[in-house]
């Protein structure tokens, strides 16, 4: 199939200054087990190029999902139009840009076959975390689901570059609602947008411990039904891995991408209060935070050899000991800004063009244990779990809920609260940093569901990190 | 592409074995998408894409596949044939389901919007004249959008509008701007040009030097595209009747506990009125109208099939998230003309942005300010904003605080093209609201 579309794609490219094909083939699977009933399954197979033509400084996109010879022509002239109705009337001359040839295979790493566990299986696995969720009448809802994804794709470049890369995509969950008394809390194992995603096979089953998930996350709704809500006022705060990924997401992530620095997105996902004469020298945070791009990290859930334009991926630090060092920012941007990012210009499938995104956004650990960080604690709440989040357009005043708190007392932990929130603004909050844990309390988490762009896109990011302390946040709870 | 569509399921409804029902779901769009930065272009792509999702149904037994297709009957053909038979190769492992429903009585819709829509070449050209000298960021999406549905039992709809949208901001600095979209299904270039020299006529308020609030409680007009914002939230989480009985509805209070909006708040699924189709994934037809909350009290909820024969109450043809597709707030009598007099001291909320719950049982929720939205004294427009940070409950906003709606509304298309270009519209007034909570 690749040889031939690779063949046909050869053929028809226009001589024209750069030409390139990008192939997506994504399979996936959705089994959900709610409230002890199994879900009818929802299989999926998205399959589609997207051609890239630049011409006389103009650039054009055009996808399709009819790969017949007919159907590449078209979308190539298509795409040939839009670059020379636009060349000369563009953010920047193309011509100029100098778009990379890649060659190489990427493939995730996958330990445990997938293929060893069937659908019935599946089912069975999930129906057995549903069944443990029922410990008690207050129990009103609960399902256990797990997301399958392989993704096939390939690009091509009219003189001669091509990458292969394969991914497969493993997203289990487990939920459970209680109410009583007009109060509903809920308790998910990884966040109810789904924290826990990573790339490989059934391993990653057992990374995110769904054997017994069901009851845990039951007796963590029931615990929160009867705990106080989380107490307000000005202290410190323990943020866990589970809540860390969303704060660098929204604060340290979106902020740094290059598009948006660069105003692409201020009609929709916004803009950055950080400007371009920022790096090198900018203050982000405090000496103990150092903010890498990773998509080399194996397991992570947005890992790749190559980013969407055929740039190779490699580690880099974004943020060294609390001082910016380079943007969010892919081929494209890079010639746009005249600085230096990473590879991370990616689209969500082979419908959307691509665009700078997050990668794998992730703290790298510092040397605190888990006790060391509470011990340092007066008065304060440790948080975990993300479950609300909020946050301006230039991605500086920020709010966050969690589903679970407790309350540090003296360096000791205390009673477990409801409704933990938080509020500050991105540009002083990474400065009150205090303490960043080591290897022990790392964890690798991400998101499937990463908004932006115009037209819109979802894509996968990773987030890894130790558990943080925070001194001097604004702490709130809920209405009572 | 509608007698492709019924060409393709009627053949794969002549598969059907006695034992089966075969239902046949199609989108599809020939779209195009042109981004603007600086008042020029950012980036212009083409997308034509079909989808077909088929649900294979044996006793209780249900399977569901989505598939890209060509546009080329036999391919597709011969693709929709593999896709089937290996349904019935693994249907035998899918468990029964109990709350299985589809419409099983024969009917049919039809839908058909035609449009004018420009070249992108004009939209090009008249977007960057316009732009000329202004910091103009925009994106426009044009083009056709299909939905088909058909099963075995003999339901078959078809819904075809073509349409485009162009929204833009015109920035005067920073975070300040002001946005403005135009949409439909004719592009009239004197249309497209007024409503630019309006842009242009807000965007010189900006100038003013921003003021900054500090956390307190103020009056407030919320402008129709900031209640799309507050409305869109009350869609997410608030009118399921799932989320309803398992009590993580936003609105459980509502309806556990009595708790009431104003009385001024009247919110209807307005299908009749709406850009959405007629008729939701298992076939079947949406009511013109379904009363969600009438006069401050809550009212049905939406009703999946598949909550239908989970609860054991008749569905109102909501699709399977029970969202609202055509949310529609009755209007109230405050004159728009007169909003900023009643407001009088306050803020004027122009757009919200980033909503989200920091407290979901009681709907509490938190949010931005955005684009432009102004400090008023004595009813007149002194300053522009510097954003901030709401929290408050939906029972304050549109409960005890909620002073007048205003008599005009506006359709709001949603914008939103994740996958493919959404047919999601609102219908909202402005809302005049007293101590509107800020917090940062």
């Amino acid at each position: 199939m690749l040889e031939t579309l690779q063949a046909e794609f050869r053929k028809a490219a226009p001589a024209v200054d750069f030409c390139a094909l990008r192939y997506v083939e994504e399979s996936s699977e959705y089994l959900a087990v709610r409230q002890d009933v199994a879900e009818p399954p929802q299989l999926g197979t998205q399959r589609g190029v997207m051609v890239t033509v630049i011409d006389q400084g103009g650039l054009g996109y055009a996808a399709t999902s009819d790969l017949s010879p007919a159907g590449m022509r078209e979308a190539m002239a298509r795409a040939h139009r839009y670059a020379k109705l636009t060349a000369g009337r563009s953010v920047v001359d193309y011509r100029t840009v100098a778009m990379p040839r890649p060659n190489g295979t990427y493939r995730s790493p996958v330990l445990k076959d997938p293929a060893t566990l069937s659908r019935r299986d599946k089912y069975d696995l999930l129906a057995a975390e549903s069944k443990s969720c029922r410990i008690d009448e207050r129990i009103v809802d609960w399902e256990a689901n797990l997301w399958s994804t392989d993704t096939h794709q390939a690009y091509f470049t009219a003189d001669g570059g091509m990458v292969e890369q394969e991914f497969h995509f493993v997203v289990p969950n487990c939920s459970a609602t209680a109410h009583a008394n007009g109060e509903t809390q809920t308790r998910t194992h990884a966040g109810r947008y789904n924290g826990f995603c990573r790339q490989g096979g059934l391993e990653i089953l057992d990374a995110f411990g769904l054997e017994g998930s069901g009851r845990t996350v039951a007796e963590g709704a029931l615990e929160l039904l009867l705990s106080p809500n989380c107490p307000s006022g000005t202290m410190d705060v323990v943020l866990m891995p589970d809540q860390m990924m969303l704060q660098i997401h929204e604060s340290i992530g979106h902020p740094l991408e290059l598009d948006r620095i660069l105003g692409d997105e201020r009609n929709f996902a916004g803009t950055s209060f950080v400007t371009l004469d920022m790096f090198g020298k900018y203050r982000y945070g405090s000496e103990l935070l150092n903010v890498t791009h990773d998509p080399t990290r194996p397991e992570q859930y947005a890992s790749y050899g190559w980013d969407d334009d055929g740039l190779a991926a490699e580690k880099r630090f974004l943020i060294r000991a609390g001082i910016l060092e380079r943007p969010l920012g892919g081929t494209i941007s890079q010639r746009r800004a005249g600085m230096e990012g990473v590879a991370n210009t990616r689209a969500c499938s082979w419908n959307r063009a691509p665009i700078d995104r997050m990668a794998n956004l992730n703290i790298e650990p510092g040397k605190s244990t888990m006790d060391e960080l509470i011990a340092a604690v007066d008065f304060g709440v440790m948080m975990r779990t993300n479950m609300s989040w909020s946050i301006d357009d230039s991605r500086n005043k920020f709010q966050f809920g969690c589903e679970w708190g407790r309350v540090i007392r003296k360096g000791k932990l205390a009673e477990v609260v409801k409704n933990p929130n938080y509020r500050g603004v991105s540009a002083t909050f990474w400065r009150s940093l205090s303490g960043v844990g080591d290897e022990s309390t790392f964890q690798v988490m991400g998101t499937p569901f990463c908004g932006k762009g115009e037209p819109s896109q979802s894509v996968r990011v990773g987030h890894a990190s130790p558990a943080c302390r925070f001194s001097n946040v604004d702490v709130f709870g809920g209405e009572g | 592409m509608r007698p492709y569509f019924e060409d393709l399921a009627n053949f794969l409804e002549s598969r059907v074995k006695p034992s089966e029902i075969i239902v046949s779901r199609l989108s599809a769009e020939d779209s195009d998408f042109i981004r603007f930065n600086k008042s020029v272009v950012r980036q212009a792509t083409a997308v034509r894409q079909i989808g077909w999702t088929l649900t294979l149904v044996e006793g209780t037994r249900r399977i569901d596949a989505s598939l890209t297709l060509s546009g080329h009957m036999a391919a597709d053909r011969e693709a929709l044939s593999g896709l089937l038979e290996t349904l019935r190769a693994g249907i035998a492992d899918v468990p029964e389901d109990p709350f299985l429903l589809l419409e099983t009585t024969a009917a049919s819709s039809s839908s058909e919007r035609r449009g004018a829509l420009p070249d992108p070449s004009q939209v090009i050209d008249e977007v960057l004249a316009a732009g000329r000298g202004l910091d103009l960021v925009g994106f426009h999406a044009s083009g056709p959008i299909y939905k088909g549905f058909s099963s075995s039992l003999g339901v078959r709809h078809w819904h075809a509008v073509e349409n485009f949208g162009f929204s833009w901001c015109l920035y005067h600095d920073r975070d300040k701007a002001v946005k403005t979209t135009y949409a439909g299904t004719e592009w009239e270039s004197h249309a497209f040009a007024g409503k630019m020299r309006f842009a242009q006529e807000q965007l010189g308020r900006l100038g003013e030097k921003p003021q900054t609030l500090k956390p307190g409680a103020y009056r407030a007009f919320i402008a129709p595209a900031a209640m799309t914002e507050i409305l869109g939230m009350l869609s997410w989480a608030g009118f399921g009747l799932k989320s309803r009985n398992t009590k993580q509805s936003a609105l459980i209070r509502m309806a556990d506990q009595d708790a009431r909006l104003s009385h001024l708040v009247t919110l209807r699924e307005n299908t009749r009125e709406g850009i959405a189709s007629g008729f939701q994934g298992e076939g079947f037809v949406r009511p013109e109208s379904v009363a969600l909350v009438e006069e401050g009290r809550l009212s049905s909820p939406l009703v999946s099939p598949r909550s239908a024969r989970e609860y054991g109450v008749p569905t109102n043809g909501a699709n399977s998230g029970e969202t609202p597709e055509s949310l529609d707030l009755a209007s109230g009598v405050l004159p728009e003309a007169d909003a900023l007099a009643a407001l009088d001291t306050g803020l004027y909320v122009g757009n919200l942005w980033y909503l989200n719950f920091s407290d979901r049982s009681a709907c509490r929720l938190t949010g931005m300010t955005r684009f432009a939205s102004f400090w008023v004294e004595d009813g007149r427009i002194r300053a522009p904003l510097n954003v901030m940070r709401f929290d408050d409950t939906a029972y304050r906003i549109l409960g005890d605080n909620l002073e007048a709606l205003t008599r005009e509304r506006d359709l709001v298309p949603d914008d939103n093209t994740y996958g493919e270009r959404s047919t999601v519209s609102m219908r909202t007034p402005g809302a005049l609201v007293r101590d509107f909570a800020l917090t940062l």
